[in-house]
C-alpha cells in the first residue's frame, strides 16, 4: 500500500507531466485562458489516463514483450517495436469510445468536454504516460496509480496556469512578451516552484 | 517554382517558427536540449519524420475518407516514428536511450500533425516535402539555440567539449545547474519569443484589455 502512495506522490508532485516532464505542454499553453476550461479538460484527461495507461500495460505484459505470446505457442516472438503504433491505437480508440459513451449516457458532461475530447489523442501527456509505463516496466496495479497520477498531477498544473492567466490578462506586460512569452516564463516560475517537490519521499 | 520550393523551405525558420509563432511540438523542445548531441538526433528525427509523413500523406490525400483522416494520418506517422526509432536503436543506442521516451513523442508531436492537416491535405507531396523539410528546421533552429544556451552554461561544454573551464577542473567558470532543470528551459524560450517579437512586431498578440490612463491627478484638481 504504502508503495502505491509513494507512487502516487511521485506522479502527482515529483513528475508532474506538464511542469517538470514538459509534456502536454501544446494543450496546456493553448488551452488555459480560462478556468472552467481547463478544469474540463483537465478531467477528461484524467479520464483517458485511468484507462489507457493500464489498456496498454495489458497490451504490452501479453501481447508485446519478449516473450509475451507465449500463451499463444509463439515463446521466441518479439513484437515490441510494434509498440508505439499499438499504443496510440488505443489512445485514439478509447477517446473514440468514451466520447460515444458520454454523448449516450452523461450528455451534461459531454457537452462540456465536447471540443476537446478529440484534442486529447494527440496529447503527448497520454502518450507519454503509456510509454514512461513500458519503460518502467510497471505491474499492472502500478500501472493504474501511476496513470491516475499522472492525470491528476496534469489536471492540477493546467488548472493552477488558468488561474494565473486570468489574473494576467489585466497587467501591463512588455510588448513582445505578451500572450505566449510570459506565459511560458509564467510556467517557468511554476515548474520552479514544483521542483521543492523533488526531495519527497514517502 | 525555385522561388516557391525556396518559400517553403526559409519562411518557417523565422517568419513562421513552428515553436515561437505557432504553439507547435514545445514538449520535446524543451525536454531534449540539456546536451547539443542528443539535440541534433532529435533534429534529424524530427526533420525526417515530418517532411516524409507529409509526403506520404499528401500521396493519399485524395483517397481518404474525411471521417477516419486522422487515424489514416496517425498510422502513417507511428510507421515511420517505428523505423526512426528502430535505427536509432540499431546505430546509436546509447543516444536513443538518452531520448527514451521522446522519439516516440514525435508521434503526438503537434508539428507533424499540424503539417499534415495544414498543408499536406492541400498539397501536392514534392511541396509538401519541401514544407516539412523547412518546419524542422525551423524547429531545429530553436532546439539548436536552446541546447546551446543550456548546454554551455549548464555544464560549460559544446558538443562534450569544454568551452568554458568547470572550477571543478580547476577552471574558473561555476556551472549553473538550473540551467539542466527543468525551469532554465521555459524562461530561455519565453526571452527567444521576446527578441523575436521585438523585431518582427507583427507577431505581438493583442492584448485582450486596454490599461484606462493614470487619472487620479486630475480628478484631485
Amino acid at each position: 500500500m504504502e508503495h502505491y502512495l509513494s507512487l502516487a506522490v511521485r506522479a502527482v508532485f515529483v513528475e508532474n507531466m506538464a511542469l517538470q516532464m514538459f509534456l502536454g505542454m501544446c494543450t496546456f499553453i493553448a488551452v488555459s485562458k480560462k478556468v472552467e476550461t481547463a478544469v474540463g479538460l483537465g478531467v477528461a484527461v484524467t479520464a483517458v489516463q485511468i484507462i489507457t495507461v493500464p489498456l496498454n500495460n495489458l497490451l504490452f505484459a501479453y501481447l508485446l514483450k519478449d516473450g509475451a505470446l507465449a500463451w499463444m505457442g509463439f515463446p521466441d516472438l518479439d513484437l515490441s517495436f510494434l509498440g508505439f503504433i499499438c499504443y496510440i491505437g488505443v489512445i485514439a480508440a478509447v477517446v473514440q469510445v468514451l466520447e460515444m459513451f458520454l454523448d449516450k449516457y452523461m450528455p451534461a458532461l459531454y457537452n462540456a468536454l465536447g471540443v476537446f475530447l478529440p484534442l486529447i489523442a494527440v496529447n503527448c501527456a497520454i502518450m507519454g504516460a503509456s510509454l514512461f509505463m513500458v519503460e518502467r516496466n510497471y505491474t499492472f496495479s502500478e500501472s493504474l496509480v501511476y496513470g491516475t497520477g499522472a492525470g491528476v498531477g496534469w489536471a492540477l498544473a493546467i488548472t493552477a496556469m488558468a488561474g494565473i492567466r486570468e489574473k494576467l490578462k489585466y497587467s501591463d506586460v512588455p510588448q513582445g512578451l505578451r500572450g505566449m512569452g510570459i506565459t511560458f516564463i509564467t510556467t517557468g516560475l511554476m515548474s520552479l516552484g514544483f521542483m521543492s517537490f523533488s526531495g519527497l519521499s514517502l | 517554382m525555385a522561388t516557391d520550393t525556396k518559400t517553403l523551405l526559409f519562411k518557417p525558420i523565422v517568419a513562421e517558427n513552428p515553436i515561437t509563432l505557432q504553439i507547435l511540438g514545445i514538449c520535446s523542445a524543451l525536454a531534449v536540449t540539456t546536451s547539443l548531441r542528443v539535440t541534433i538526433v532529435m533534429c534529424v528525427a524530427l526533420t525526417l519524420v515530418v517532411a516524409f509523413s507529409n509526403f506520404f500523406i499528401s500521396m493519399v490525400r485524395n483517397y481518404m475518407p474525411s471521417s477516419i483522416r486522422i487515424i489514416i494520418q496517425m498510422a502513417i506517422i507511428s510507421t515511420l516514428v517505428i523505423a526512426v526509432d528502430q535505427l536509432l536503436q540499431a546505430f546509436a543506442y546509447e543516444t536513443s536511450k538518452q531520448l527514451s521516451v521522446f522519439v516516440g513523442l514525435i508521434i503526438t508531436n503537434c508539428i507533424v500533425m499540424g503539417r499534415a492537416e495544414a498543408f499536406a491535405m492541400k498539397n501536392p507531396p514534392v511541396p509538401s516535402f519541401w514544407d516539412g523539410i523547412g518546419n524542422g528546421l525551423g524547429y531545429s533552429t530553436v532546439l539548436l539555440i536552446l541546447g546551446s544556451v543550456r548546454e554551455l552554461f549548464g555544464s560549460g561544454s559544446l558538443f562534450g567539449i569544454e568551452i568554458l573551464p568547470l572550477v571543478s577542473n580547476g577552471g574558473w567558470y561555476q556551472a549553473n545547474g538550473l540551467m539542466l532543470l527543468a525551469p532554465s528551459a521555459f524562461f530561455i524560450i519565453g526571452f527567444l519569443i521576446w527578441i523575436v517579437r521585438s523585431k518582427r512586431v507583427d507577431q505581438v498578440e493583442k492584448s485582450e484589455f486596454k490599461l484606462a490612463a493614470h487619472t487620479t491627478q486630475e480628478v484631485a484638481h
